[in-house]
């Protein structure tokens, strides 16, 4: 997030897209619900009828995966009404002519086209994040889990530099991280495009800075991302080790992904339990988990706070850190004589410019947001206040591109997947926990109930819903949640793995799967 | 503090100052005073219900709350006397006399113990007034989270205002009013039926115990002291702080952190309640190998570290330094993905690592 979450209480206007936010980041939401409580306006775009809609005041119900579009039609409107920030795109962005001539076909009517949402909604949605002193954008992967996330965030970028909504308080664009600590994954360098703190593996001072502190060159190249390494598994791949992750039913086409991972000659997993992943590997270690470890997570707004030792850890189970050091050192590899999580964050800080200012007895009460570049720095809650990273902010032109596959005579249903409040991921921890299964017990397969005719099926009744990778077999929930012609489930079930229908495309920059939008058939079963 | 308004009043014979809009309470609170409260919840609109925060203010014709009364320039406030005390002690007497219990477990929830100690504090457990119950309990309610026991419940609407000001829930109402007071949700139902999330702040809230954890509640004959872990919900990314409680090794129920920098209180259904997968009997206890007939069998660290070991060199001996591939978690600690993508890179030299962002 640009802005801290605190800052969700300020927006005068609140634009949330593609993010089911009292579902998926429920205590986030109650800020915005504050915010709202003292006069806000929100907009909010999903194709369902998400809980936030009922607070909205513009809702823009869009066709699956035609964000862009929506986006680029706000633009216009705002550019047309001369809503634009005159003085913030002069003095603080670049290639805004160039942007503002791009618009120009981008009309609401265009967009109407493709999002099937009215006009006249569009335009009021423009003009009031356009009128917005503090307008504030939030998304989740609603936005990102498309083969254009990478254009849906620029289009977002653009409204905010357009309208100079970025780098003061209740302003921003603000990613709503899904995972306790997808952010730190990423800010400690497990990626393969860069170093601890985001210091690019292709620039040669960082690999010469690495190579100083941990006495090994590494290539001046990219690594290549877990889909295309999970295409060449069995091929150039030939061993895994996998912490944490189960695979096979959270990501997208599960056959091709079960297929991938058996191929491998070798497969180490580190886990709680022994998920539908582990039971493919040749080596399982159990490692200790919430409660049980010590150690510091980043959370959505770059706050790194400290994690706690409550129990000891179940069984044998030892920290990540050890069991991968362990190995490292058994493989006779250099560097990894740990022997507390404390060693390890403080090293991490050593080599990070993001954490440089921080060490283990600082993140005692998690009051850092990062960057934090050297000590006594007092952290940067909001960023991009007086300038980008970068300089400039860079304008986009973006255009509306079709989701990898479109509905067509064979799948003429649009699926969508996403999360349940009661329910995280592939429940190997809310379905172990004891009460959850009151509030949800079992998957289903939310239909708008106009559809049920048509489709001939029945609301509580069982269907076969097919892509072009295979079926699964899911019982109907009438609602009105979704609207005609789209259907939604969670991915969190085993015995209902819609997983095994996704996968249709990938972002070409992020090679993020299009979880979010797959072409199905239903039928009777 | 800071005295740029020059606003000051003066309480318990001392000048102090404060700030334009802050309530006698705030001020006293800041300067050290202990006035007792049952209604009050320093996140919550002040509320006045409860009346035990009462202080003499100078020419004012009777005592006033605290919470409800703004501080005005050159106030004479005291928020102790012998009159102040006879009253709070006589309040609790009577808010003693309504319900079925006064010592709740600590497991209820955060705010379970406030009034069972005022009670305490002022003696006030002397059974001088005998009421009649007010509150009925909904022991019909077959939710596993969230214990609806109104026979404790002394009407402070603290459950109902948390509810609205500070979930935006607005699942939680109240029917009738005075003794037959019942804190009820829409149509009476069970919470499951409501507009409730399960979120457990009105568990949290509640200062007597009318709600309870009732997950918590289940380690209640744990004859083990409570301690409390602050660490960080395992769940979405927003980060909320917890306090993990435990009775010796047993994770016995989770209480968010009131000064929690991204929460300040929050949490949602699973950081609340879905914590006990922890102690799950499915939680792997031992390493695991593939034995020669394919079957994952248990096994030692050192048997199973070797092992992995040697099975990943042999790809990498065999295959080169790129055909092994990391991924790391996003659910893990930071430490877990820098030694990960440290692994692949001091060890390889190679940059194959990712994490689960993408999909």
């Amino acid at each position: 997030m640009s802005n801290p979450l605190r800052d969700m209480e300020k927006p005068d206007v609140i634009f949330c897209i593609g993010t089911n936010m009292t579902e998926c980041h429920p205590v986030a939401a109650t800020r915005l619900k504050k915010a709202i409580r003292n006069g806000a306006k929100m907009i909010v775009a999903d194709p369902r009828r998400i809980a936030l809609t009922e607070i909205a005041d513009v809702t823009l119900q869009i066709r699956v995966g035609s964000d862009s579009a929506l986006l680029l039609a706000m633009a216009h409107v705002i550019h047309r009404e001369g809503l634009v920030d005159e003085g913030f795109m002069r003095d603080r962005t670049t290639e805004a002519e160039a942007f503002l001539a791009h618009l120009a076909e981008f009309t609401p009517e265009w967009a109407t086209e493709i999002t099937g949402v009215d006009p006249d909604l569009i335009e009021e949605a423009a003009l009031l994040y356009g009128r917005a002193e503090r307008g504030a954008i939030y998304y989740t992967l609603g936005i990102t889990e498309h083969i254009c996330g990478v254009d849906n965030v620029q289009g977002l970028c653009n409204l905010a530099l357009m309208t100079g909504n970025i780098g003061r308080e209740g302003t921003g664009i603000n990613p709503m991280r899904g995972q306790n600590n997808i952010q730190g994954a990423g800010d400690v360098g497990a990626i393969p495009n860069n170093y601890p703190g985001f210091q690019s593996v292709i620039d040669p001072a960082n690999q010469a800075k690495f190579a100083k502190a941990w006495g090994r060159e590494v290539d001046l190249e990219k690594g290549i991302t877990k889909v295309r390494a999970l295409e060449q598994a069995g091929d150039q791949i030939r061993a895994m080790l996998i912490d944490g992750e189960n695979t096979v039913v959270t990501d997208p086409d599960r056959d091709h992904c079960e297929r991938a991972l058996k191929s491998l000659d070798f497969l180490v997993v580190c886990d709680l339990f022994m998920t539908e992943t582990a039971e493919l590997a040749d080596v399982v270690f159990p490692a200790s988990g919430f409660g049980e470890t010590d150690g510091t997570q980043t959370n959505t707004e770059r706050r790194v706070q400290r994690l706690r030792r409550a129990v000891p850890p179940a069984g044998e189970a030892k920290p990540d850190w050890w069991i991968v050091s362990q190995l490292a050192q058994r493989m006779g590899f250099q560097g990894f004589g740990y022997t507390s999580a404390k060693d390890v964050f403080n090293e991490l800080c050593s080599v990070s410019g993001t954490y440089a200012g921080l060490n283990w007895d600082r993140v005692e009460f998690g009051e850092y947001q990062w960057p934090v570049p050297e000590e006594g720095h007092p952290g940067t809650p909001r960023l991009h206040e007086k300038e980008f990273i970068n300089g400039r902010g860079i304008f986009k032109l973006i255009r509306y591109r079709d989701p990898a596959e479109t509905i067509d005579d064979d799948f003429p249903v649009w699926l969508t997947t996403g999360r349940r409040l009661a329910s995280y991921h592939s429940r190997t921890q809310t379905g172990r926990s004891e009460g959850i299964d009151y509030l949800l017990s079992e998957e289903s397969l939310e239909v708008n109930p106009g559809d049920l005719e048509a489709w001939k099926i029945e609301d509580g009744g069982w269907v076969k819903m097919s892509s072009r990778r295979g079926s699964v077999r899911v019982r109907v929930e009438a609602t009105n949640r979704s609207p005609r012609g789209t259907v939604f489930s969670s991915f969190s079930f085993n015995d209902v793995p819609v997983n095994v229908l996704t996968g249709s495309g990938y972002d070409p920059i992020t090679d993020t799967a299009e979880l979010k939008v797959c072409p199905v058939r239903i039928e009777r079963d | 503090m800071s005295d740029q308004t020059g606003l000051t009043l003066t309480l318990d014979g001392a000048s102090v100052s404060f700030t334009k809009g802050e309530s006698i309470f705030q001020v006293a609170e800041r300067h050290g005073k202990e006035i007792p409260t049952l209604c009050y919840d320093d996140r919550l609109d002040a509320f006045g219900a409860c009346r035990l925060c009462i202080v003499e203010v100078e020419g004012a014709r009777a005592p006033v709350a605290s919470c409800t009364t703004k501080a005005e320039p050159g106030m004479r406030v005291t928020t102790r006397s012998g009159a102040l005390e006879m009253h709070r002690r006589v309040l609790l007497e009577l808010v003693v006399s309504e319900n079925r219990e006064v010592d709740v477990d600590e497991l209820s929830g955060y705010a379970s113990q406030e009034l069972t100690t005022l009670v305490d504090r002022y003696d006030a457990r002397t059974g001088r007034f005998e009421g009649r119950i007010s509150g009925t309990s909904r022991p019909d309610d077959p939710n596993p989270f969230i214990l609806r026991d109104y026979a404790n419940c002394i009407s402070c609407y603290r459950c109902v205002r948390v509810c609205a000001e500070q979930e935006g829930d607005y699942a939680i109402s109240i029917m009738n009013r005075g003794f037959d007071t019942q804190i009820t949700t829409e149509f009476e139902g069970h919470l499951k039926e409501s507009a409730c999330t399960f979120c457990g702040q009105c568990v949290q809230t509640c200062p007597t115990g009318a709600l309870g954890d009732i997950k918590a509640l289940r380690h209640k004959a744990i004859e083990k002291p409570v301690e409390k872990t602050r660490s960080i919900c395992p769940y979405c990314g927003v980060g909320c702080a917890v306090d993990i409680m435990t009775k010796g090794d047993q994770i016995v129920g989770i209480q968010p952190a009131m000064d929690g920098p991204a929460n300040e209180g929050a949490l949602c259904v699973k950081g609340q309640f879905a914590f006990d997968f922890v102690h799950h009997p499915d939680r792997l206890k031992t390493p695991f190998v593939r034995n020669d007939h394919g079957q994952l069998v248990p096994t030692t660290w050192e048997v199973a570290l070797d092992k992995a070991a040697a099975g990943l060199l042999a790809a990498v001996n065999e295959h080169g330094r790129h055909s092994l591939y990391a991924v790391a978690s996003g659910r893990a600690p930071n430490e877990a993905g820098y030694v990960m993508q440290k692994f692949v890179r001091a060890g390889l030299g190679t940059s194959y690592i990712d994490n689960c962002s993408r999909a």
